[in-house]
């Protein structure tokens, strides 16, 4: 199998050398105006833009072959059904996971995890144990531990981080204990971009026989993801982040383990048999794939994993690394700016805060511009409070964006700076 | 919409020079607000004499659009009676919800009528307002934390 492409082509696809020009010419969204400026798109760690063959595959999918799927006899439902499980064994080559099996739909990166707390968790976790997350987690790979955790008098526990947001590995030996039942951690952080060392935690976690849940959100459009080379147990990760649609999203199971949890969601699609006595549950993955799933948005997400086996990975991920750097460096020139998360591995992230002007204000100022950022908490409000920062200001690149974008952005800021005066 | 409409000399002084930015000795009703939208908090303190409110004052973090409305409205409501604050914050609330084409009666407002640039600009409403529903809620010394969600 190769992995020289996002998409993990694994026969066919011959990847062309990265030209970023051509590339957003695939994305219809880039070339709008807006307030009257040219649309500088730097939110997409909130999410990313979709290339035409997404957006055309998803037309296809309601205009040609719209039907139900696993149930009809008739062509249009059998089309629908071969779509919807050929987008899976996209998603396998994409992920490298070693069972077509392994692969479940879901709604997203938070449904992922929830699906694993309220059935692998519920099953294994009791009184006393442990969950242990990380401190630069997002919500919604904290919430749902601390759901479980209240449900069975069990304890969140949390690695530290230093002020450049990297985790205090040192300290990783002593939180894991006789108690821990779970490791849940974040690949990429989606505030700092800190690339996390998820091959020493599962190392480590594994040598206790505790299972690893990897967040995987931010880091599957930004560096090639393979879930044996990882060793995880659980890899959660969404569509929309993927140049995909909103609503699909993928979990990724060890198959024993996939095998022995309960189900999720109880509904059609999940059962074998259902008699008022009692309910047989269908196999996995279908066990937890429970009613009519997002058929149109799996053929999306198909069709992005089918877009990014174009792309060479290894000079994506050089480009990217080069823009970054090429932020990092624009934006220290700007006075008063301060940098938030400063790890010496990271990906695509540029977060920051300006002196005497709140990131709200910096915000609605840029997109007078046309710059689109994100700003707030990033959902990781535990970790604004360390970094004693109640917002930031978040720019976040994809394979889409250039040095120009960068430029336009920097003269926004001195926009803002201009008003602030 | 030029930005400084928004962003007005007035607005901008206030932020940086937030008026009533303490906590007031004596004081008898607060409340928090909070937008989880953007993490933004403050407390605001009255000490309400019989009917009228005596003293006002604020602390906490926001944009400069939440910092010169809370800011500003300390200036504006004390001295005035309770029932006079409340007719305030239901015309300050008509004039920041009312859609950004509709006429809305400005000289009512006083100086607080520079904060109708925020109309334009959806998102930013929340700011502007945060301020003026804890103020509602320490008039009726509420205690808990009040939420613009």
């Amino acid at each position: 199998m190769s992995s020289k492409n996002l998409g993990h082509a694994q026969s066919g696809a011959v990847a062309s050398p990265f030209d970023v020009q051509k590339l957003r010419r695939d994305f219809p969204i880039l070339s709008q105006k807006i307030h009257g400026k040219p649309l500088v798109y730097l939110d997409n760690a909130a999410t990313t833009q979709k290339p035409q063959a997404v957006i055309d595959a998803m037309v296809r999918s309601y205009a040609e072959d719209n039907a139900n799927i696993h149930r009809g006899v008739h062509l249009l439902s059998e089309r629908a059904t071969r779509a919807y499980e050929d987008a899976r064994v996209k998603v396998q080559g994409f992920l490298n996971a070693p069972d077509l099996r392994e692969i479940i739909f879901v709604r997203g990166t938070t449904e992922a995890i929830n699906l694993v707390a309220q059935t692998f968790g519920r099953a294994n976790i009791g009184k006393g144990d442990e969950v242990l997350v990380t401190e630069m987690e997002h919500h919604s790979n904290i919430v749902p531990w601390q759901l479980i955790c209240e449900e069975k008098g069990a304890q969140l526990k949390v690695i530290p981080i230093t002020d450049a947001g990297e985790l205090r590995m040192d300290l990783l030996d002593s939180l894991l204990t006789d108690r821990t039942k779970m490791v849940a951690v974040v690949h990429v952080s989606n505030s700092l971009g800190t690339i996390n060392p998820i091959a020493t935690i599962v190392e480590k976690a594994h040598a206790r026989g505790i299972p690893v849940l990897v967040d995987g959100a931010q880091a599957v459009a930004h560096m090639p993801v393979d879930v044996q080379a990882i060793g995880c147990d659980f890899y959660a990760m969404s569509g929309h982040k993927l140049f995909g649609p909103t609503g699909i999203g993928v979990l990724w199971g060890r198959l024993p383990l996939l095998e022995k949890m309960p189900p999720y969601q109880g509904g059609g699609d999940m059962i074998s048999a259902v008699s008022f006595k009692k309910t047989t549950y269908n196999v996995v993955p279908n066990k937890f794939e429970a009613g009519t799933p997002n058929i149109a948005g799996s053929v999306g997400l198909g069709a992005a994993i089918d877009y990014l086996k174009g792309i060479d990975i290894a000079a994506l991920q050089a480009y990217e690394d080069e823009l970054l750097a090429y932020g990092t460096k624009a934006l220290a020139a700007v006075p008063g700016i301060r940098m938030i998360g400063t790890a010496s591995k990271k990906a695509s992230i540029l977060s920051f805060v300006m002196e005497d002007v709140h990131p709200h204000d910096i915000g609605t100022i840029l997109d007078q511009e046309g710059v689109a950022i994100r700003t707030g908490h990033h959902c990781t409000q535990p970790l604004m409070e360390r970094l004693c920062v109640p917002a930031t200001a978040r720019a976040s690149l994809a394979l889409y964006n250039t040095k120009e974008e960068i430029d336009a952005l920097v003269g926004a800021l001195a926009r803002v700076r201009e008003i602030f005066a | 919409m030029d930005l400084r409409d928004l962003y007005q000399e007035v607005i901008l002084d206030h932020n940086k020079r937030p008026r009533n930015f303490r906590v007031p000795d004596p004081v008898n009703r607060k409340a928090e607000g909070y937008n989880p939208l953007c993490g933004d908090k403050i407390t605001v303190f009255l000490y309400v004499d019989g009917d009228t409110i005596k003293d006002l004052a604020f602390q906490g973090t926001g944009c400069a659009i939440s910092k010169a409305s809370a800011s500003m409205m300390t200036d504006e409501l004390k001295g005035k009676t309770l029932g006079e604050a409340d007719a305030f914050f239901e015309r300050f609330h008509t004039m920041l919800t009312a859609p950004a084409t509709s006429e809305v009666e400005m000289d009512a407002l006083g100086k607080l009528a520079v904060l109708s640039g925020v109309r334009e600009y959806p998102m930013r409403v929340k700011c502007a307002s945060l301020a003026w529903h804890t103020m509602k809620a320490a008039m009726k010394a509420e205690h808990e934390v009040i939420s613009t969600e």
